[in-house]
């Protein structure tokens, strides 16, 4: 099962590695990590996928709360949520490919007619996903995304 | 009051209750080295290796109940000291290691002796710091101290720049360690406590398995010996749990696991609610899993979630300090005021007395010798009365010492048991006279292992304590010969010492006495003399039967069930 945990931890320098060191160390594996500071300049907010059975799953939410520096962490997959992942695209020119980025709502970025273009690109892993394979392995020079980050819906906040 | 780094460092040692750390100076820690030649607070004992100052503060903690504290050099020292911070932290043992640092404006450049120790050590401690400014040193110290000791014990290091030494600053000592985002659990759920105590009072064949989280938690191993009087039930003990109850206890089973009694993994296999009691259910102790108590409810109480249905699914899990939660069990079944199941307890124990029938401990021993390990090992328990500090290495003599040794309290055992670290006995027992000095201890240690910190005579030579060092010399690596034995067709590759040292000569070369014994009655006047020795320490090289083996034993991968008896 693929599950996507969110965990705040203090601010401070290493966190980062103490999280991508305990799932190395363990054997886990992350499908994708980001982090970024949040309101609370003391707080940065780390969103993590991984795939594993319920006890695994279970072990690692714990081993992350044994971390000093965690705070809290909370496994969004069973609430209702939004996940979103950002892509940015560099595609050979072509008008085929270029109405293939306006259907799926991209918005392009930087474009050189007959070259390339750039086409950036928010939305649920599944749309980016089909989006890449729509516009063909052959025609994309270089991908990079940002990784899923979700948030459970519902107004209350995940917060310190 | 303004102060450099290395002023702070004593007056924070000072404030925590520091009377005594382990230590071996280096240019990066000169620094704080000239701060602790000019103050009182504490003594500062000088051993011979790294890792030995790191085992000796892991030997003090454990029988003081206060955190161990050490201090080494950066680059070779602190990467010295990596296996006794990995040996702590397995073993959940409270160790605060300082290492020095090369300073902050050269960190990144290849300096003379640097190292990255937190990240060389980020999964071999609890937790890291690296003091990056003189003015959060105070504030790194206390937490180090409040993460080493609470919750689930471990090691701590706390890296220090040598400039970071050398600043100043306003001492600030911060009057609390409040820490939002480390907070352990202490108490146990009262609705978790009272469905176990429900349980432990219906059960037909319970088992209490108690481990090190019991010698965590000071004054829990009288509560353990109430509860399973209380229960009637009978108790065994991980490796890392003897004397939490008094081997002498008729309730006491022995050690379960690998090398553990009959009756212990008998009982563990056919009870039907197995209470464990700060244990890790680690694959010594359970043989192959799914056929570990297969008929039991599982009652889990640990500190650590993470403990929890990890390898076995608690079915009853109770997060929170053993001592605090044993006293809520006891208090609900004076509360709930029903007594256990009485006849159904009859049977069980009518059931366990022919389990402990099979004596499976037993061995021979002839008049003429050779010197049997286990003779030598129950020996020392008369003289000692099973009071003495037992410290071990790893191996068989480790496994004999458990099994025959018989303790009466807790905190008198210490062996590595997580790690497995050879080397760690002699260390230990240094470590343990700092705490107890007037006690008899006695390092029980094999003819590989004890060369492995062999150094640390001197150092017990020099703060003249009086250790009594008993090496079963079977001039092999015994429990590798063992396992090629049984299960590499009696290949010995590389598991036999052709050349070994006159280990009584090396003694007296230390300045201790060393005494040598080929024969029973050698033997009894070695241990005589040991025990009334008060100079120095004793070192008996005892030979002892090279080939003989420990019984029983579930090989790796079987059940606990189907152990090998002889
Ligand atoms: C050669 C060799 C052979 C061995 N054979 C055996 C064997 O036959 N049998 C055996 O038992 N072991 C054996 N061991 C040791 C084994 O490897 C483990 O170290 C040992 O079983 C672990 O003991 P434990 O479960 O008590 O856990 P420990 O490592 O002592 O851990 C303690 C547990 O209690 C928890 N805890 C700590 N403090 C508290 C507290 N205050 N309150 C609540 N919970 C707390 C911790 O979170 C942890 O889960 C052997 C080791 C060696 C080297
Ligand atoms: C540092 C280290 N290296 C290797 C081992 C593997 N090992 C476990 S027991 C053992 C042999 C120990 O021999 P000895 O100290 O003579 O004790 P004996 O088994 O003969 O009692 C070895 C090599 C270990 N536990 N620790």
């Amino acid at each position: 099962m693929r599950h996507t945990i969110t965990i705040l931890v203090e601010n401070e320098f290493g966190v980062l590695t103490r999280i991508a060191g305990l799932f190395s160390a363990r054997g886990y594996n992350i499908e994708s990590l980001s982090v970024a500071p949040t309101m609370d300049e003391t707080v940065s907010r780390v969103s993590l996928v991984t795939r594993g059975d319920e006890k695994v799953i279970e072990q690692i939410k714990k081993q992350l709360n044994k971390l000093i520096p965690v705070i809290k962490t909370e496994d969004i997959s069973f609430m209702v949520h939004l996940e979103r992942e950002m892509l940015m695209v560099k595609v050979k020119d072509s008008d085929e490919s270029l109405a293939l980025a306006d259907e799926a709502r991209a918005k392009i970025v930087d474009h050189e007619q007959g070259s390339y273009f750039i086409a950036e690109l928010t939305g649920k892993t599944e749309k980016i996903d089909q989006f890449l394979k729509d516009i063909g392995e052959k025609n994309i020079i270089e991908i990079t995304r940002t990784g899923p980050v979700g948030m459970r819906r519902g107004i209350e906040g995940f917060v310190v | 009051m303004k102060m450099t780094g290395a002023e702070i460092f004593v007056e924070c040692l000072k404030r925590e209750g520091v009377e005594v750390i382990f230590g071996y100076p280096g240019g990066a820690v000169l620094p704080i080295y000239d701060a602790i030649f000019q103050q009182s607070h504490f003594k500062h004992i000088l051993v011979r290796h790294e890792q030995a100052a790191l085992h000796a503060a892991n030997g003090y903690a454990r029988v003081s109940g206060k955190c161990g504290v050490s201090l080494v050099t950066s680059g070779p020292g602190a990467t010295n000291a990596v296996t006794g911070l990995a040996d702590s932290n397995s073993d959940s043992i409270p160790n605060v290691c300082f290492t020095g640092q090369v300073p902050s404006y050269l960190i990144g450049t290849d300096a003379f002796q640097e190292a990255d120790i937190i990240g060389i050590t980020r999964s071999a401690t609890k937790h890291n710091f690296l003091v990056k400014d003189v003015k959060d040193l105070a504030k790194i110290i206390r937490q180090a101290f409040h993460i080493a000791t609470s919750g689930r014990p471990g090691s701590v290091v706390v890296d220090i720049p040598k400039d970071v030494g050398l600043a100043s600053c306003e001492f600030v000592w911060p009057e609390s360690v409040a820490m939002r985002s480390y907070q352990p659990v202490v108490e146990g759920h009262p609705g978790q406590v009272k469905k176990a105590v429900k349980a432990m009072l219906k059960a037909k064949r319970p088992v209490l398995y108690s481990g090190g989280g019991v010698m965590n938690a000071r004054g829990s191993a009288e509560l353990l010996l109430k509860l399973c009087h209380q229960l009637n039930a009978p108790v065994t003990n991980t490796l890392m749990g003897l004397g939490g109850i008094p081997y002498d206890d008729s309730h006491f089973l022995g050690m379960l696991g690998m090398h553990g009694t009959y009756e212990a993994n008998m009982a563990v296999s056919h009870c039907d609610l197995l209470v464990s009691v700060g244990a890790r259910f680690d694959d010594r102790v359970t043989g192959r899993l799914d056929a570990f108590a297969p008929d039991a409810k599982i009652i889990h109480i640990d500190v650590d979630p993470t403990s929890v249905s990890k390898n076995v699914h608690a079915d009853l899990p109770i997060v929170g300090d053993v001592a605090v939660v044993l006293q809520q069990i006891l208090d609900e079944i004076s509360h709930q005021g029903k007594t256990h199941n009485i006849e159904a307890l009859k049977l069980w124990w009518q059931q366990i007395v022919e389990w402990r029938e099979v004596n499976s401990l037993g061995f021979e021993q002839s008049n003429e010798g050779p010197i049997k390990p286990q003779t030598v090992i129950r020996k020392v328990h008369e003289i000692t009365k099973g009071d003495a500090i037992v410290t071990t290495d790893v191996g068989q003599h480790q496994m004999w010492a458990a099994q025959h040794y018989g303790f009466k309290k807790p905190h008198r055992w210490l062996t590595s048991g997580g790690l497995g670290t050879m080397g760690y006995g002699l260390p230990a027992a240094v470590g343990a006279a700092m705490a107890a000095p007037d006690e008899p201890i006695v390092c029980f240690t094999g003819d590989a292992s004890i060369q492995m910190c062999i150094q640390e005579l001197a150092t017990a030579y020099q703060y003249r304590q009086k250790i009594v060092v008993v090496l079963l010399n079977n001039a092999y690596m015994g429990m590798v010969r063992q396992w090629q034995e049984m299960f590499h067709e009696s290949r010995f590759s590389h598991s036999y010492f052709d050349s070994l040292p006159d280990f009584a000569m090396l003694a007296e070369a230390y300045g201790g006495v060393g005494l040598r014994a080929d024969t029973l009655d050698e033997l009894d006047a070695a241990l005589a003399t040991a025990f009334s020795t008060q100079e120095s320490f004793v070192f008996i090289d005892v030979a002892v039967a090279k080939e003989e083996n420990v019984f029983p034993m579930v090989p790796a991968g079987a059940a606990l069930n189907e152990m090998v008896l002889s």
